[in-house]
């Protein structure tokens, strides 16, 4: 069963002249996660303000929840949750009025709008910030408060348009955990991303946006594997360099490139972990000790860059992640 | 039904926000009681008037007026604020009636200026402000600012949901206003202006209304100007008038307004 379908959706503005959403088309699985990955301009929001009811497409077909969202916007509205890219809520009011607010919103009546106000600000660790304005809180604390209030009536379809923009290293884990959790209460989600790393992390399925269409869906492996397998890479010290070279030519069956600076040996690989242990046995028995070795599978990043021949980022700089292994691709 | 109570709800979210900013509240008071004030002692020495009771008494309906004038402003203001920050996004998309937020707004507006209009009439009374209608009468005065104020905060509506960003419809807001107060006879005998000037400020809405509450507040219209007008004749009828059309201008306008939002 599909929990979201849209089907040629076409949105243009300023009468055709920018053309936001070219004939794209996607769906979500119930109880998957799909990620809509593009950078800036791809149409990601669009797309999202569109199945959310916010924005009406000039042509195209979108169902959520097996209600068409351009017919019946008033009954999508009741299965959705929606968490935009600013956090949208009121930073006047304190997290506690805001959950509330929304509860008697969705009719959940005063005394049950309290108790699930409490139970979210609870769950997302808010509960002693509760009573404060918003506008005190932490830029990860605020979508914490946003998500929430997409939560409260249990939603079957959840949006989250870009849930880490601008937040720092920590926030982002947190949010991270926080909707890895979700997905595992078996809510259907399509988040939008512009780091690939978040893609990577929170889908089971991927679609690459780029100027309004989508070029490439699948799971994040099947999208490497499109890019080509992994690639072998080790770094030695200089002395060492040509005798490397032909080793790791010799196992992989490929010429091996070189970074002079990194002083780091490359070459693609079709047996992985089989070919790292061959080279460093063939190292060792040389006497040669590597400095560091490693085999790497192709990041998002290598994917975006061969399906669109641009970089996925060229102005927003790539957010750092702890523990992962990361390179910037600019 | 679950209109109505939507609408309640953005109007309690309203008055929420003033207990949390009690700063709004007390700014939106201090302004007009400094009206009042500067008014009553700057220019009620010079400007001339056999009122008994003095400038005060003819002062105050145009300072009412004023206020709840800049209610167009304050409406206008808020929703651009909510509409910058993505507020308007997330309620519109809950399964709630889609007018309750801008309806919510309105109410709650009025209802901030039942609060001002009771300071300033303090300030007033303490001022030497003595209406001498009856209370019967000044209750309907009140009654009429506040519509007055309720109709203008539509046109707000439109001014916040044209508007691209928050400043400019501070300045917007004062933009249409300023004139609109000053060009009249709230304060000062519209007799001093150019021809063209008097003719507009006859038929000025804020003329007609603070026309309108003087005659309510048992007064006659020293500073209007050439008698036997059809809106010098019946300020409150061409009062209400005005407010009807308004209405009937800037509710359709601004509904469409914010439908189309979503084209």
């Amino acid at each position: 069963m599909k929990s979201v379908i849209a089907e040629d959706l076409v949105k243009t503005y300023r009468n055709g002249a920018v053309r936001a959403l070219d004939h794209l088309s996607l769906d979500v699985e119930e109880g998957t996660v799909l990620s809509v990955l593009g950078p800036n301009g791809a149409g990601k929001t669009t797309c999202v303000r569109i199945l959310a009811t916010l924005l009406k497409p000039d042509s195209g077909r979108a169902m959520v929840g097996g209600i068409d969202v351009i017919k019946h916007p008033e009954k999508v509205r009741e299965v959705i949750g929606l968490s935009g890219q600013y956090a949208a809520v009121d930073e006047i009011l304190t997290g506690w009025d805001n959950l509330v607010m929304f509860g008697q919103l969705y009719h959940l009546g005063k005394k049950a709008s309290i108790a699930r106000a409490e139970e979210l600000l609870e769950r997302f660790s808010l509960t002693d910030s509760a009573k404060r304005p918003i506008k005190t809180y932490s830029g990860g604390m605020r979508r914490r408060l946003d998500l929430a209030a997409s939560l409260i009536v249990k939603p079957k379809v959840l949006f989250l348009d870009e849930p880490t923009t601008g937040l720092d290293p920590r926030g982002r884990q947190e949010m991270w955990s926080v909707i890895e959790e979700l997905v595992k209460g078996g809510v259907t989600l399509l988040l939008t991303t512009q780091y690939l790393e978040e893609a990577d992390q929170l889908a089971d399925e991927i679609a690459v946006i780029d100027h309004g269409k989508v070029i490439a869906r699948g799971t994040s492996d099947v999208l490497k594997k499109q890019v080509g397998g992994e690639r072998l890479e080790i770094v030695v010290e200089s002395q060492n360099i040509a005798k490397t070279m032909e080793v790791i030519a010799t196992v992989s069956g490929n010429k091996a490139s070189l970074d002079e600076g990194l002083r780091m040996i490359s070459a693609p690989v079709s047996t992985g972990a089989t070919a790292l242990i061959e080279t460093l046995r063939s190292l060792d028995a040389a006497g040669i000790h590597p400095l560091d070795v490693g085999l790497k599978r192709p990041s998002l990043d290598d994917v975006f860059l061969s399906l669109t021949g641009h970089a996925a980022e060229e102005k927003v700089e790539e957010p750092e992640v702890t523990g992962r292994r990361k390179k910037a691709k600019k | 039904m679950s209109a109505f109570k939507d609408t309640m709800i953005i109007t309690q979210r309203q008055l929420r926000l003033l207990t949390r900013v009690p700063e709004v509240l007390i700014f939106s008071t201090v302004q007009p009681v400094m009206f009042v004030l500067l008014f009553r002692y700057v220019f009620g020495g010079s400007i001339s008037t056999d009122q008994p009771g003095g400038y005060v008494q003819l002062l105050m309906p145009g300072i009412f007026v004023q206020t709840v004038a800049f209610t167009l402003a304050g409406t206008a203001s808020g929703l651009a604020e909510d509409m910058k920050k993505g507020l308007i996004d997330r309620f519109r998309s809950l399964p709630i009636s889609q007018s309750a937020l801008v309806l919510g707004r309105t109410l709650g507006d009025s209802l901030l200026n039942i609060v001002v209009l009771a300071v300033m009439g303090i300030a007033g009374f303490m001022v030497g402000w003595r209406p001498t209608s009856g209370l019967l009468n000044v209750v309907i005065g009140f009654v009429f600012l506040l519509l007055f104020g309720y109709a203008l905060s539509w046109v707000g509506i439109f001014v916040g949901l044209s508007a691209s960003d928050a400043r400019v419809v501070q300045n917007v807001s004062f933009i249409i206003t300023f004139p609109l107060t000053f060009l009249s006879n709230a304060f000062a005998p519209t007799t001093g202006m150019p021809r063209a000037l008097q003719y507009f400020a006859e038929w000025n809405p804020v003329s007609t209304m603070v026309a309108g509450c003087r005659s309510l507040f048992g007064l006659e219209n020293q500073f209007g100007a050439t008698a036997g007008s059809f809106p010098s004749e019946n300020p409150l009828l061409t009062s209400f008038l005005y407010m009807i059309i308004i209405m009937a201008i800037f509710i359709p306008l601004s509904v469409r307004k914010y439908k189309r939002s979503s084209d």
